[in-house]
């Protein structure tokens, strides 16, 4: 028999549609694998299976009357599991951000992207592991533990979205959420070896997504194929009037074309991506994929982003100012970790001290430091208008190219303690995942082979603003030709 | 670069941490070698580049200036560590402070 956790969620919606089976079972199935495999992958921090099982069974009432009644349709994403990250706002499920600070913070209301996948029926599970507001690529910044790469338990999930991405691996949930403010999506999704979508910025609301870089976050999703995630973006997506920079630019049906080839696509390779110090594998099973892409009929055409180099001190100036800006609102007042204290600036000072993780602590330094009175236009100014170039470079190159194929991060996954003594070391991690957050552009991660220890490498796909639609099917031609999507980690 | 403890503690005030001594020395450290490879950008002419303002260029208008209802009090006062009177509770403020 093949097991109800093993289907793809579009495999499960299909099962639940033709009644072959109950939302609560494939419900039941889900919480009983995160059950067998919480102790040794650790991927989440929240599990709510009384709330899960209420949904199931309403969910399984609607598929029931509507199968007495055709003319009842039932929400397009009824009665599928879900795992949500645990960054974004859930009403009365604890909200952590992976920080002490919020530690027994309960959300009254909803993130939009939550609210909208609620709306059409899914089955909320639990929350995934983070690194602590979504600061690192490695989930080791987590303040409750770090998460297991279920292909190596030994080896980092990735991060931030690290707990989305080995929940998906491992076949806990068909889908999750994540948040991508440098990577946080596609460098997990790379590492695990599933898909991963990072929208353009504005195509989801950021409404109830606890804020790290504002200008750089997006609310994205892990799954195992593209096709997945396009079902997931059409309800996600869209226009809020509760986030000022969300697009209302109508959203695409995302429908997948029947056909199986990229004829017509153009494909840029760009150069400043495959530097030195990538690994061999990593960099072979990328430039096969792009052979795979031309076979299957796309012209492939060598490209360059210039700034690319700079990615790196541009994120790690911008992400931090903006964070320094934004965590100012965790003071023990209004929620969060109060250090009792008889005067009021000590027990902000105390309370942010006691409850803030080293990481947070050292980008708030960090981000504080480059907008201080004396350093803002060396650093800050300096660092925004370098983006401008950047952003500038993807505009250039899709002028000639639809598509630009790149790997998502320079190595597979490392070892769980390896670059977490060097920030700089971890921060160089992230290298070609930063630019797409800078420019604003959409980036899709997918498996694309596997390295000499069996550990998964994922390319990045990245479009022109808005451009989701034809990830989606560049990378689905791909899944259809492939099957690196469908190799499952050797688990209990 | 390097940044002087001096500079360390400044920052933190700025930012409203407390740091024990051995945070103030590694993040003295850290930051340092940080900086320093950032000056990497000093090689890049942008003297006739603005600065980004915003990455999507057609940006959404504002909604309708409106009141509504969200939360009620009790709701929003449900996360306070300490709230008194329909309001959230906080220790004096005595010095200056900053």
């Amino acid at each position: 028999m093949t097991a109800f956790t093993d289907w793809t969620l579009k495999e499960s919606l299909q099962a639940l549609c033709k009644g072959k089976v109950s939302s609560r079972e494939l419900t039941d199935a889900c919480l009983a694998r995160i059950d067998a495999l919480q102790p040794e992958l650790h991927a989440f921090l929240a599990l709510t299976p009384e709330l899960a099982r209420k949904q199931a069974d309403a969910a399984d009432k609607l598929y029931a009357a509507q199968r007495k009644d055709n003319r009842r349709p039932v929400p397009p994403l009824l009665g599928v599991p879900l795992a949500v990250k645990d960054v974004l706002c859930q009403e009365g499920v604890t909200t952590t951000c992976g920080s002490k600070i919020l530690e027994n913070f309960v959300p009254p209301f909803d993130a939009t992207a939550v609210a909208r996948l609620k709306r059409v029926g899914v089955v909320t599970v639990g929350k995934t592991n983070t690194d602590e507001f979504a600061m690192g690529s490695s989930t080791e910044n987590s303040a409750y533990g770090v998460t297991a790469n279920p292909w190596d338990t030994t080896r980092v999930p990735g991060g931030s979205s690290g707990g989305s991405a080995a929940a998906v691996a491992a076949r806990l949930v068909p889908a999750a959420l994540g948040t991508d403010t440098g990577g946080s999506v596609r460098q997990p999704a790379s590492f695990c070896g599933v898909t991963g979508i990072k929208p353009t910025y504005g195509r989801v609301s950021r409404y109830g997504l606890i804020a790290y870089g504002s200008s750089l976050d997006s609310v994205g999703a892990l799954a195992r194929t593209a096709e997945d995630l396009a079902l997931l973006l059409k309800v996600m997506a869209g226009y809020d009037p509760k986030d000022s920079t969300s697009h209302d630019r109508p959203v695409p049906t995302y429908e997948l074309p029947a056909e199986a080839d990229l004829k017509g696509l153009r494909v840029g390779v760009p150069a400043e991506y495959f530097i030195a110090g990538i690994q061999p594998e990593v960099e072979a099973a990328v430039r096969q994929a792009v052979a795979k892409m031309e076979e299957l009929g796309a012209e492939v055409q060598p490209i360059h982003l210039p700034h690319t180099e700079y990615a790196l001190p541009v994120y790690y100036l911008i992400a931090p100012a903006e964070a320094s800006a934004n965590l100012a609102r965790f003071d023990g007042v209004r929620y969060g970790l109060r250090v009792p204290s008889d005067e009021l600036i000590d027990m902000y000072n105390s309370s942010r001290g006691a409850g803030f993780g080293p990481e947070v602590k050292r980008r708030i330094m960090l981000g504080t430091y480059a907008l201080s009175a004396g350093y803002y236009d060396a650093y800050y100014g300096k660092a925004q208008k370098v983006r401008t170039l950047i952003q500038q470079d993807f505009v250039n190159a899709f002028e000639s190219v639809d598509v630009i194929a790149a790997p998502v991060a320079p190595s597979t996954a490392f070892r769980i303690g390896e670059h977490s003594n060097d920030p700089l070391e971890m921060y160089l991690q992230d290298i070609f995942s930063l630019p797409a957050n800078l420019a604003g552009v959409p980036g899709l991660s997918l498996p694309v082979g596997f390295d000499s220890q069996g550990l998964p490498i994922g390319m990045q796909l990245m479009g022109p603003h808005f451009g989701e639609e034809t990830l989606f099917r560049t990378a689905h031609v791909y899944q259809q030709a492939t099957d690196w999507h469908l190799r499952k980690p050797d688990l209990n | 670069m390097s940044l002087s403890l001096e500079e360390v503690e400044h920052i933190a005030k700025l930012a409203r941490l407390t740091l024990t001594d051995e945070e103030k020395a590694l993040y003295r450290e850290q930051l340092s070698a940080i900086l320093d490879h950032f000056t990497e950008l000093e090689k890049v002419d942008t003297d006739h580049i603005p600065p980004l303002s915003s990455v999507l260029a057609a940006q959404t208008g504002l909604r309708v200036d409106k009141a509504h209802q969200e939360l009620d009090t009790a709701t929003l006062l449900s996360n306070a560590p300490q709230a008194e009177d329909d309001q959230f509770r906080v220790p004096p403020v005595k010095g200056a402070g900053a």
